[in-house]
C-alpha cells in the first residue's frame, strides 16, 4: 500500500532515514500546506545553528521506507541576501558540509505565476540535485481561464512534474510514489542557462512547449481590493480589523485566562486541605500548581492569536494590511507586517514575540523582538493602577479627562514610541552587518484557507510554547518561590519574633522579610538607592520577574503586615526602612515616577525572555534585551525621579 | 524619427543634452493603470538588490503594469510575470521602463 503516512517511531529520526528530501519554493506557493499534508503533526521545529531561522522537519513512512522532509525557508532566488536564504543556499550546496544535503528536492511552483516561478526553478535545477516539480493551484489556473499541459511541461523541463491541489489527499499518492526513489527521477539533458537574458528566453520556450496561457486577473480579488485597498475605505477597514484583532486577544481571551487561574487556585486550595506541613503546602500550591497555571494562562491568547494570524495570512489579507502599514512602519526601519506583532504585544509580549515568525527577514524579526516588550502589556496594568493610585488624586482632572487616565495614556504612548524607537535602533545596528534588504511582497489573490492548515498552525504554536517556553516559566516560578519562602520559619522562630503563628498575613510578611529574596533585596540596595527604592521595593521588583503583576501582590503582602485591613493606606504611609532617607515617606511622587518608568522599560518578565529564547534560537538576544532594557529602565527611572522632584 | 525630420529647435536641444525619450522613465514614476516594458535594472548601488528584482520577474523585456499605490503613495503594487508584487518606490526607481499604454 503506497501513500500511507504513519507516525514514525522515535528511533526513525533524522540520522537513519531511508530517504531525505527538502521542500523548496517561493513564499505563498503552497509549500507549507504541502509539508503539512505530507507530515501532519509529526513535524519537529527547531533552529538552524547560529541563526534566527526556524527549521521544520517532518517524517513520514511510504511503502515501509521512512522519508524525512525538511521544509526550507521560502525564497524567490538562490542568491542569498538574508540569513534565511543563506540557510537555503547552504543546504542545497553539496560542498557545504555543516548541513546534510538532501537526496532530492521537491520544488513547489504556483501554476498561476509560472513565468516568475520558473526563474527560481532554473537556479534549483542547476544545483545538480535531483528535482521533482510539484505544481500547486492548478485548479485556480483553470478557473481563471489559464491553461497548462503538465506532461508537456515535464518534457520541456526534463524533470518529473506532479500537480497537487491543496488539501486533496488523493493527489498525494502519485507524489509519494516518486518520493521514495529520488535517485530514479529524470534529469534534464542540458541544465537551464544561468545568465538573466538567457533564462528569460529559456522560460519563454518552456512555457510555449507546455502550452501555457497566463490566467486572467482574478475578478473577485480585483473587486475586493477596490474596497480593501481604497485610500479611505481600505484604511477604515484596516483599523476595524486591527481593533477587532486586538479586542479578541485582549477581551475574548480574558475569561478563559481567569478560568484557568481560578482552576489552579482551586487546585491549590484543594491540595492545601490535604497537606499539613505549611511549607510543602505552599510549595505545591504556589510554586508547582502556580507555575503550571502561569504557563497555561498564556494558551488562550496564543491559540487566538495564531488562529487569527493564520486566517489573515491564508486569506491574503495580511499582505494587504502590511501593504497599507508599510509607509508608517518603514519609519521604524521595519516593514508593514511587523505591525501585527507590535499590536499583539499590547495584550502580551509573549504572543507578540511569537508573531514575529511571520516576518520574512531575520533582521526584522530581531528588531521587532527587541522593541515588542516595551509595548504596554496587560500585566503592567495592575502595577500602573496601584502606583498611579498612590500619588495621583482620583478626583483631579480636566473636564471628562481624569489625571489618573492621562498618566495611564501617557504610559501607553511612551511604551509604543519607545518600542518603535528600539526597533529602529536594532534594525539600524543590523544594517551594518549586511546590505539593506529590498522590500518586496507578493500580493496573492484572495483564497479560502484550509481548515487543516489553520488548525495545524495553531496546534504547532501552542505545542512549541508549552514545550520550550513552559519549561523556562516553570523553572523561574519555582526558583522565585524558593527565594521568597526560604529559609523556613518554625513556629518557635515566629513566637520568638513576636509574630502570632495563626495570623497568616503576619506570618507571610515575616517570612518574606527574612527570606533569601530579602537578602538579595538588601544586597542590591546600592544599585536602586539612587532611584529611591528601599529593600522592600527591591523584593517586589525581584518577585515581579515571574510576572509583573506579582509586584502588586508582593507589596500587598509586605504592607498587609502593617495594616491588614487596608493595605493601600499602609502602602501610602510606609516609610523608608534604612539608609540615608530612613523614616521619610517611601512612596513620594518622585519614587513612584521612578517605579513607573522602571516598569515601563525593564524586561521584568521571564515568560517574555523564554519566548525570545525560543524564537531567536539562543540566549544571546534575550540577554541583550534584558541588559539594554535594564540600563534604559534605570536611567529613565533616575531621570523621572529628578524631574518629578524638581517639579513637585 | 531621424534628425533630418526634426524641427531645428528640437534638434538643437537634442544635440547638446541627449534627453531621454519622454516615454522612457522608471517604474516609480508610472501612474496607476499604465503598462510598460522593462528596459533594464540598474545595479550600481546594490547589485544584490538588482539581481533579486530580476529574479522576482522584473527582467528586461518583461511587461509590467501598475495596479495601485498605497494611501501615502508608497509602496506600489505591480503586476509582472503573472503575479502581483508590492515594491517600495525607492526600489521601483532602479527599474528603467519604456511606457507602452
Amino acid at each position: 500500500m503506497s501513500g500511507h503516512c504513519q507516525p514514525t517511531a522515535a528511533s526513525a529520526g533524522v540520522e537513519n532515514a531511508d530517504v531525505r528530501l527538502a521542500l523548496v519554493g517561493s513564499p505563498n506557493a503552497g509549500k507549507t500546506t504541502l509539508f503539512n499534508a505530507l507530515t501532519g503533526l509529526r513535524a519537529k521545529t527547531g533552529n538552524y545553528p547560529g541563526v534566527t531561522v526556524s527549521r521544520y522537519e517532518g517524517a513520514c513512512e511510504i511503502d515501509g521506507r521512512s522519508v524525512v522532509i525538511e521544509d526550507l525557508p521560502g525564497s524567490y532566488s538562490l542568491d542569498p541576501i538574508s540569513p534565511d536564504e543563506q540557510v537555503l543556499a547552504e543546504v542545497l550546496d553539496e560542498l557545504h558540509t555543516d548541513s546534510q544535503t538532501p537526496q532530492g528536492l521537491l520544488v513547489t511552483l504556483d501554476a498561476t505565476t509560472l513565468p516568475r516561478s520558473l526563474r527560481m526553478l532554473a537556479q534549483v535545477v542547476r544545483t545538480g540535485l535531483p528535482v521533482c516539480v510539484v505544481l500547486t493551484f492548478t485548479d485556480e489556473l483553470t478557473r481563471r481561464q489559464g491553461a497548462l499541459d503538465e506532461s508537456a511541461l515535464g518534457r520541456a523541463l526534463g524533470v518529473p512534474v506532479v500537480s497537487v491541489t491543496s488539501g486533496q489527499r488523493r493527489d498525494l499518492i502519485a507524489l509519494k510514489e516518486l518520493m521514495v526513489r529520488p535517485e530514479s527521477w529524470a534529469r534534464p539533458a542540458v541544465p537551464p542557462p544561468a545568465a538573466a537574458a538567457e533564462v528569460s528566453s529559456w522560460i519563454t520556450s518552456v512555457l510555449t512547449s507546455a502550452g501555457y496561457r497566463l490566467p486572467e486577473t482574478d475578478a473577485r480579488t480585483r473587486r475586493v481590493d477596490a474596497v480593501l485597498l481604497h485610500p479611505l475605505w481600505g484604511t477604515l477597514v484596516f483599523f476595524a480589523v486591527m481593533v477587532a484583532f486586538f479586542q479578541v486577544i485582549f477581551t475574548v481571551a480574558a475569561p478563559f485566562q481567569s478560568a484557568i487561574e481560578e482552576f489552579f487556585a482551586w487546585l491549590g486550595r484543594l491540595a492545601g486541605t490535604h497537606i499539613s506541613n505549611g511549607l510543602v503546602r505552599s510549595f505545591v500550591a504556589d510554586a508547582l500548581l502556580g507555575g503550571v497555571g502561569g504557563v497555561l494562562v498564556f494558551l488562550p491568547q496564543i491559540v487566538l492569536l495564531f488562529l487569527m494570524i493564520s486566517l489573515l495570512e491564508g486569506t491574503g489579507y495580511m499582505a494587504r494590511a502590511a501593504f497599507l502599514m508599510d509607509r508608517v512602519m518603514s519609519k521604524a526601519g521595519l516593514e508593514g507586517r511587523a505591525f501585527v506583532a507590535l499590536l499583539s504585544s499590547v495584550a502580551c509580549a509573549v504572543p507578540g514575540i511569537m508573531a514575529t515568525r511571520t516576518l520574512p527577514s531575520a533582521r526584522d524579526r530581531i528588531a521587532t523582538m527587541m522593541g515588542a516588550p516595551l509595548m504596554t502589556c496587560s500585566a503592567r496594568l495592575p502595577v500602573y493602577i496601584l502606583l498611579i493610585g498612590l500619588v495621583v488624586d482620583p478626583d483631579a482632572g480636566w473636564g471628562p479627562f481624569s489625571a489618573q487616565g492621562a498618566v495611564m495614556f501617557g504610559l501607553y504612548i511612551g511604551g509604543a514610541l519607545s518600542a518603535m524607537a528600539a526597533a529602529w535602533v536594532f534594525s539600524r545596528l543590523g544594517r551594518s552587518k549586511g546590505p539593506l534588504l529590498p522590500f518586496y511582497m507578493e500580493i496573492p489573490p484572495y483564497r479560502i484557507p484550509s481548515a487543516r492548515s489553520v488548525a495545524l498552525s495553531v496546534v504547532d504554536a501552542a505545542k512549541t510554547f508549552l514545550r520550550k517556553v513552559g519549561k523556562i516559566i516553570l523553572v523561574t516560578t519555582i526558583a522565585l518561590w524558593v527565594l521568597l519562602n526560604l529559609p523556613a520559619q518554625s513556629v518557635a522562630d515566629l513566637q520568638k519574633a513576636g509574630v502570632d503563628p495563626s495570623d497568616d498575613s503576619a506570618v507571610s510578611a515575616y517570612v518574606i522579610d527574612h527570606s533569601y529574596a530579602a537578602d538579595v533585596g538588601h544586597a542590591v540596595e546600592p544599585v536602586f538607592e539612587p532611584l529611591g527604592f528601599d529593600w522592600r521595593i527591591n523584593v517586589g521588583v525581584i518577585a515581579s520577574l515571574s510576572a509583573r503583576e506579582v509586584f502588586v501582590a508582593t507589596l500587598g503582602q509586605v504592607a498587609a503586615a502593617e495594616n491588614p485591613d487596608n493595605p493601600q493606606t499602609a502602602l501610602k504611609s510606609m516609610t523608608v526602612a534604612d539608609g540615608p532617607r530612613q523614616g521619610e515617606p517611601l512612596f513620594t511622587p518622585g519614587v513612584v515616577a521612578a517605579l513607573l518608568a522602571f516598569f515601563l522599560f525593564a524586561l521584568q518578565c521571564m515568560s517574555t525572555i523564554g519566548a525570545m529564547r525560543r524564537e531567536s534560537g539562543s540566549w544571546r538576544w534575550p540577554a541583550i534585551a534584558f541588559g539594554y532594557m535594564f540600563v534604559l529602565a534605570w536611567t529613565m527611572a533616575w531621570i523621572s525621579r529628578q524631574v518629578v522632584e524638581a517639579l513637585v | 524619427m531621424s534628425l533630418m525630420t526634426m524641427k531645428p529647435r528640437e534638434r538643437a536641444v537634442a544635440s547638446t543634452v541627449p534627453t531621454p525619450s519622454p516615454r522612457c522613465t522608471t517604474l516609480a514614476d508610472l501612474p496607476a493603470g499604465s503598462t510598460a516594458c522593462i528596459l533594464d535594472v540598474c545595479d550600481e548601488a546594490q547589485p544584490a538588490t538588482a539581481r533579486r528584482l530580476v529574479d522576482l520577474g522584473f527582467a528586461p523585456g518583461a511587461q509590467v503594469s501598475v495596479v495601485r499605490r498605497a494611501p501615502m503613495a508608497d509602496p506600489v503594487i505591480f503586476r509582472v510575470a503573472g503575479g502581483e508584487l508590492a515594491l517600495r518606490r525607492c526600489q521601483a526607481r532602479c527599474i528603467n521602463v519604456r511606457v507602452e499604454a
